[in-house]
C-alpha cells in the first residue's frame, strides 16, 4: 500500500544518500539502533539529520538520572543523547553490522564518487552447486539413513495400530518406516574474485602513510565486494624482501631498511601463477609505496615483471604513491613513463588524507 | 481521516466500560474516538506526530525509518498515541493484546482529562487536525508555485529557528497595546516644574536639576525610538513582522510558529502528563478493568514503560512517583509550616492527620501547574533520596559521564534548568537596526552555560537567510563577552561588552 509518508522518507533517503540537498550532508549522523538476532547483538544504522539549533553543549550541561552508584562513579552508557553514545564499549557486547549497513555503504560510495558497476571478465560467472541437508523423505540411500525419525515412524505407527505394549516397549521398524535425509542443490556463487594487497614497510613508511593506505584500502575492499558475490584478499608486504603476511600484520608492521619493489611483484606473480588462474578470477593487485625504490636497475625488473607476468593476466593493476617527506617519489614517474598507453595499469598520487577520495575515483573509477 | 471504520463492538464496550470508571473517578475528558491502525500506519501517524495529514518534508520520512525499523527489528513499538483535539483522537495497534488494548484506553483517559483542564493548553487550537491539514495544503500550493527544493530549503531554515518563540506570552500580556484611534498623541513631554512664585523659580526649579531631567527624558524618548521597544522574545514574531520576506515565505514561517506554538504546551508537560496518565491507568487497571488472569501481563508491560535505563530520566515514571507522593502527603497531612519545620524522623515517618485531601491535591496539581513548577513545589529532599535521583555531567579527563552529586539541592537545580526554557538557551531580539545599518542583532541570554559553538554559527546562517541582512549574537563564551556575526558570506567575532 502506498502511503502519504512514502515521498517524505524518499526525500530522506535521497538526503542521506547525498543526491539532493547538500548543504544538509554535515548534519547527518550516523546513528544506530542496537538489536537481537539469535544470539548476537545487531547494530541497525538509523542516520538522523539533526537541524542546527541554539542549544547548549550537552558535555557543559549534563543532566539527571536515577539509580545507584557513587558521585564520581562512570555511568555505564550513561550518555542519554542518542546517536553520540558508542554502542559497544562495555565488555560482553557481542556487535555486529547488520549486512544492509555495508552494502548501502557501498552504494554510496559508488554514488558519491560516480563509480560505474563493474563489468566481470568476459567469461561465464563460476557457480559451485552446494548440497544442504533441508528435510526428511521416506526413500533414499541406506548412508543417509535418519535412525530416530525411522523409529519414531516406527512407534507411531505401532500405535496407531494398537500392537505398541508400553510394559515390553519393543519397536521395530518396517520398510515403510525408514526415513532418510534429504537435500536441496543450492547454486553457490564462488569466489572468483581477488584482491592482492601490497604494501612498503621501509623504513620510510610512517604510521602517516600506513593509515592512508588502511582507509583507502578498506573503501577499496567495500567497492570490490559489493561487485562481487565473494572475494579473496590476500597481503604482501616488502622491504628489501617480500613476504605474505595476514591482514592484521599487513597494517601494523614497520619494518626498516631498503626497498626492492621487484620483490613484492615477484612475489605476486607466483601467487597469481600458483592460485589465481586468470580464466577464473578477476584478479586486483593494488600496491601502496613512497615511491622511493633500490635502484634503477630494480624499477626496470619492476617494469618487465609487469608487462610480461602481471598486467596480461590482471583486470587491473593500481599503483598508488603516498607522498613522505623521505621518499624521492621517482617510482610512479617511471611507471606513468612506461605504460603511458597501458589502461590496464592506473598510477595515483595520494598527497594527504584529504586525496583519498580521489585517489580511489581513480583507482575505480573505469569499471574494470 | 477520509475513511473512518467505527470501532469493532468488543473495543466499544471496553471503551465505555473504562470510561465510565474514570468519571467516576473524576476525570474529565473531552469524547473519544480511537482508531484501529496496522503498524505500517500507526508508524506513519507517528512520525507526523499523531496528525493524519502535514505538510511535506523529510524530517517526517527521517522519523518514519526510524520507528519502522525500530518495529520490524522488534525493538520498539507504539503502544499509545493520542492527539490534543476536541473531540480527541486516539489510535490503537492492531493485533495489540486484550490487556495493552485497555491499557491504551485507559492511559488516553488520563490524557485526554489533562489536555482539557491543565492550565497550559486552554490556548491550544483544539481543532488542531483541520489546523495541520490546512498547513499541508498552504505548503503544497507553494511547492506547486515555487517548487520543492526552494520550499523545502526554507522550511529547513525556519526549522532551525522554531525554538525561538516565547511559549509563556500566550498567558502573559508582554507588549503595551498599540495606541488606539481617537487617543491622542502623548504631547510633548515637558520637564515638570514644581509651582513656585517666579522670583523663587530657581530656587525652587534650580536650572541642574532641570537639566538632569531633560535628559533623563531624552533618553527615554530615544528608547522608544529603539526597534524593538523591548527585548523580543518572539523571535519568529519579530521576523515575520519585520523581516523582508516575500509572500510565500512570510506564509511558510507562520505555519512553522503556529506548529512550534501547539507543541510547546506538551513539552512543557510531559513528565506531569505522562505522570498522570499512567497513574489513572495503573489505578483503573488494576482495581476496575482486569480481571485476575490478566494481571500478570499489565504488571510485565507496566514495568517496561517505567522501568529507568541506566542515566536515563523516565517522565512516565518520575511523574507517577510525585503524584503518588503527592497524594500520600496530603491524605496525611504531611504538608504546611507545622511538617516543613519537624525534623524528628519517628514523628515524620508516623506523621498521619488524617486529612485526606490527597485525591484533591492532585487533581489541582494538574490543573494549575507545568513541569517546572511541578518539580519546583514537590521534588522534595525525602523524594529525591527515596527515589535515588543524581546529577551526572561529563568529565573531560576521564572521558566518562560520571555521577555528580546526590546532593538534593545540586540535583534538583539541575533538574529544573533542564526543564526551564525545555533546556533551551534563552535568546532575545535586542536590536532590528543595529549600528544603524538594519543588521539584527540578538542576544543570548547567558545562564551559566556556553552555547554550542559550531550549532549556533549555522543557525545565525539560517537566521540571516531569513533576515537578509547580516545578523550578529551577543553572548558569553568562557567568561567573555563576544559578538558573532555572519554577513551572508563569511562568519567572523570579536570581543564585545556583555552585560
Amino acid at each position: 500500500m502506498s502511503q502519504k509518508i512514502d515521498q517524505d522518507h524518499r526525500r530522506f533517503r535521497d538526503i542521506v544518500r547525498g543526491k539532493i540537498k547538500q548543504n544538509l550532508k554535515k548534519y547527518i549522523t550516523q546513528g544506530e539502533m542496537v538489536g537481537k538476532k539469535g544470539k548476537d547483538l545487531v547494530s541497525i544504522p538509523l542516520p538522523q539529520i539533526d537541524i542546527p539549533h541554539f542549544r547548549y553543549g550537552q558535555k557543559q550541561q549534563g543532566g539527571v538520572a536515577q539509580g545507584d552508584g557513587n558521585p564520581g562513579d562512570a555511568m555505564g552508557q550513561g550518555e542519554p543523547q542518542p546517536g553520540e553514545g558508542k554502542a559497544g564499549d562495555r565488555p560482553g557486547d557481542h556487535l555486529l553490522e547488520v549486512e544492509l549497513s555495508m552494502e548501502e555503504l557501498a552504494a554510496i560510495l559508488g554514488e558519491e564518487l560516480r563509480l560505474p558497476r563493474i563489468e566481470p571478465k568476459g567469461r561465464e560467472k563460476i557457480v559451485a552447486k552446494k548440497d544442504r541437508y533441508t528435510g526428511i523423505r521416506p526413500t533414499g540411500p541406506e548412508a543417509l539413513r535418519h535412525f530416530r525419525r525411522t523409529y519414531k515412524q516406527a512407534l507411531r505407527r505401532q500405535i496407531a495400530m494398537g500392537t505398541y505394549n508400553p510394559k515390553a516397549p519393543k519397536v521395530v521398524p518396517v520398510r515403510e518406516d525408514r526415513r532418510y535425509r534429504s537435500w536441496r542443490t543450492d547454486p553457490l556463487p564462488q569466489s572468483n574474485a581477488v584482491i592482492i594487497y601490497m604494501m612498503d614497510v621501509s623504513g620510510s613508511m610512517g604510521d602517516e602513510q600506513k593509515e592512508i593506505v588502511r582507509i583507502e584500502s578498506f573503501w577499496i575492499d567495500t567497492w570490490l565486494r559489493s561487485q562481487y558475490q565473494g572475494i579473496d584478499s590476500r597481503y604482501i608486504i616488502h622491504d628489501a624482501m617480500a613476504k605474505e603476511v595476514d591482514r592484521d600484520t599487513f597494517f601494523r608492521t614497520r619494518e626498516s631498511g631498503g626497498t626492492m619493489i621487484s620483490s613484492a611483484y615477484k612475489l605476486c606473480a607466483a601467487m597469481i601463477d600458483a592460485e589465481y588462474p586468470p580464466s577464473e578470477w578477476n584478479i586486483y593487485p593494488f600496491h601502496f609505496s613512497d615511491g622511493d625504490n633500490w635502484s634503477v636497475d630494480d624499477t626496470v625488473t619492476c617494469v618487465d615483471l609487469l608487462r610480461k607476468q602481471i598486467l596480461p593476466r590482471v583486470n587491473q593493476f593500481a599503483y598508488g604513491q603516498v607522498e613522505s617527506p623521505y621518499g624521492s617519489g621517482q617510482f610512479i614517474k617511471d611507471l606513468d613513463e612506461h605504460f603511458d598507453d597501458d589502461d590496464n595499469l592506473v598510477t595515483s598520487e595520494i598527497k594527504g588524507k584529504d586525496a583519498i577520495i580521489d585517489s580511489i575515483r581513480d583507482f575505480l573509477g573505469k569499471g574494470k | 481521516m477520509s475513511v473512518r471504520e467505527p470501532l469493532p463492538h468488543y473495543l466499544a464496550e471496553w471503551q465505555q466500560k473504562i470510561e465510565e470508571v474514570a468519571r467516576r473517578y473524576g476525570l474529565d475528558f473531552f469524547p473519544i474516538n480511537y482508531e484501529v491502525l496496522d503498524y505500517k500506519t500507526m508508524n506513519e501517524v507517528a512520525a507526523y506526530g499523531g496528525f493524519p495529514t502535514r505538510y511535506p518534508h523529510w524530517r517526517f520520512g527521517m522519523d518514519y525509518e526510524g520507528l519502522s525499523k525500530g518495529y520490524e527489528y522488534g525493538l520498539q513499538k507504539i503502544y499509545e498515541m493520542v492527539i490534543n483535539t476536541d473531540p480527541a483522537y486516539a489510535y490503537l495497534l492492531e493485533g495489540n493484546s486484550m490487556v495493552d488494548q485497555k491499557t491504551v484506553m485507559a492511559h488516553v483517559c488520563g490524557h485526554v482529562d489533562f489536555f482539557k483542564n491543565n492550565y497550559f493548553f486552554s490556548k491550544t487550537n483544539r481543532r488542531m487536525i483541520d489546523g495541520m491539514a490546512n498547513h499541508a495544503t498552504r505548503v503544497r500550493r507553494h511547492i506547486e508555485r515555487q517548487g520543492i527544493e526552494k520550499v523545502e530549503t526554507f522550511i529547513d531554515t525556519c526549522l532551525s529557528l522554531d525554538n525561538l518563540i516565547d511559549p509563556m506570552s500566550q498567558y502573559i500580556v508582554r507588549r503595551a497595546p498599540p495606541p488606539r484611534e481617537g487617543d491622542e498623541p502623548p504631547e510633548e513631554a515637558e520637564v515638570p516644574k514644581l509651582r513656585s512664585k517666579q522670583y523663587m523659580d530657581k530656587y525652587i526649579n534650580p536650572p541642574e536639576f532641570l537639566d538632569k531631567q531633560r535628559e533623563k527624558l531624552k533618553a527615554e524618548k530615544e528608547r522608544a525610538k529603539k526597534f524593538p521597544e523591548q527585548a523580543e522574545r518572539d523571535v519568529l514574531l519579530f521576523l515575520i513582522e519585520h523581516a523582508p520576506l516575500e509572500r510565500w515565505e512570510r506564509d511558510i514561517l507562520e505555519i512553522i510558529r503556529d506548529e512550534a506554538y501547539y507543541f510547546a504546551p506538551q513539552a512543557a508537560t510531559k513528565i506531569m502528563n505522562e505522570g498522570w496518565a499512567s497513574y489513572w491507568h495503573s489505578k483503573l487497571l488494576t482495581m476496575h478493568v482486569l480481571d485476575a488472569s490478566e494481571i500478570i501481563d499489565y504488571a510485565d508491560h507496566a514495568s517496561g514503560i517505567l522501568a529507568t535505563a541506566e542515566g536515563q530520566l523516565n517522565p512516565y515514571k518520575l511523574g507517577i512517583e510525585l503524584f503518588r507522593d503527592i497524594e500520600e502527603r496530603w491524605d496525611r497531612g504531611a504538608f504546611g509550616k507545622e511538617w516543613e519545620e519537624c525534623d524528628d524522623l519517628a514523628a515524620r515517618k508516623n506523621w498521619d492527620r488524617r486529612l485526606g485531601l490527597g485525591r484533591k491535591k492532585i487533581f489541582e496539581v494538574r490543573k494549575l501547574y507545568s513541569d517546572v513548577t511541578f518539580i519546583d513545589e514537590f521534588f522534595t529532599e525525602d523524594f529525591c533520596r527515596t527515589h535515588k535521583f543524581f546529577s551526572f555531567g561529563f568529565n573531560d579527563r576521564s572521558g566518562n559521564w560520571e555521577i555528580e552529586s546526590r546532593e538534593f539541592k545540586k540535583v534538583k537545580n539541575k533538574l529544573l534548568f533542564q526543564l526551564t526554557n525545555r533546556g533551551q538557551p534563552f535568546i532575545f531580539v535586542e536590536d532590528g537596526n543595529f549600528e544603524n545599518r538594519s543588521e539584527l542583532l540578538i542576544k543570548h541570554k547567558h545562564e551559566g552555560i556556553d552555547l554550542k559553538v559550531d550549532y549556533a554559527r549555522d543557525t545565525l546562517g539560517n537566521l540571516a537567510r531569513v533576515w537578509k541582512r547580516p545578523v550578529n549574537l551577543l553572548t558569553r563564551m568562557d567568561g567573555k563577552g563576544k559578538v558573532l556575526r555572519f554577513d551572508g558570506k563569511d562568519h567572523s567575532e570579536r570581543a564585545a561588552d556583555y552585560k
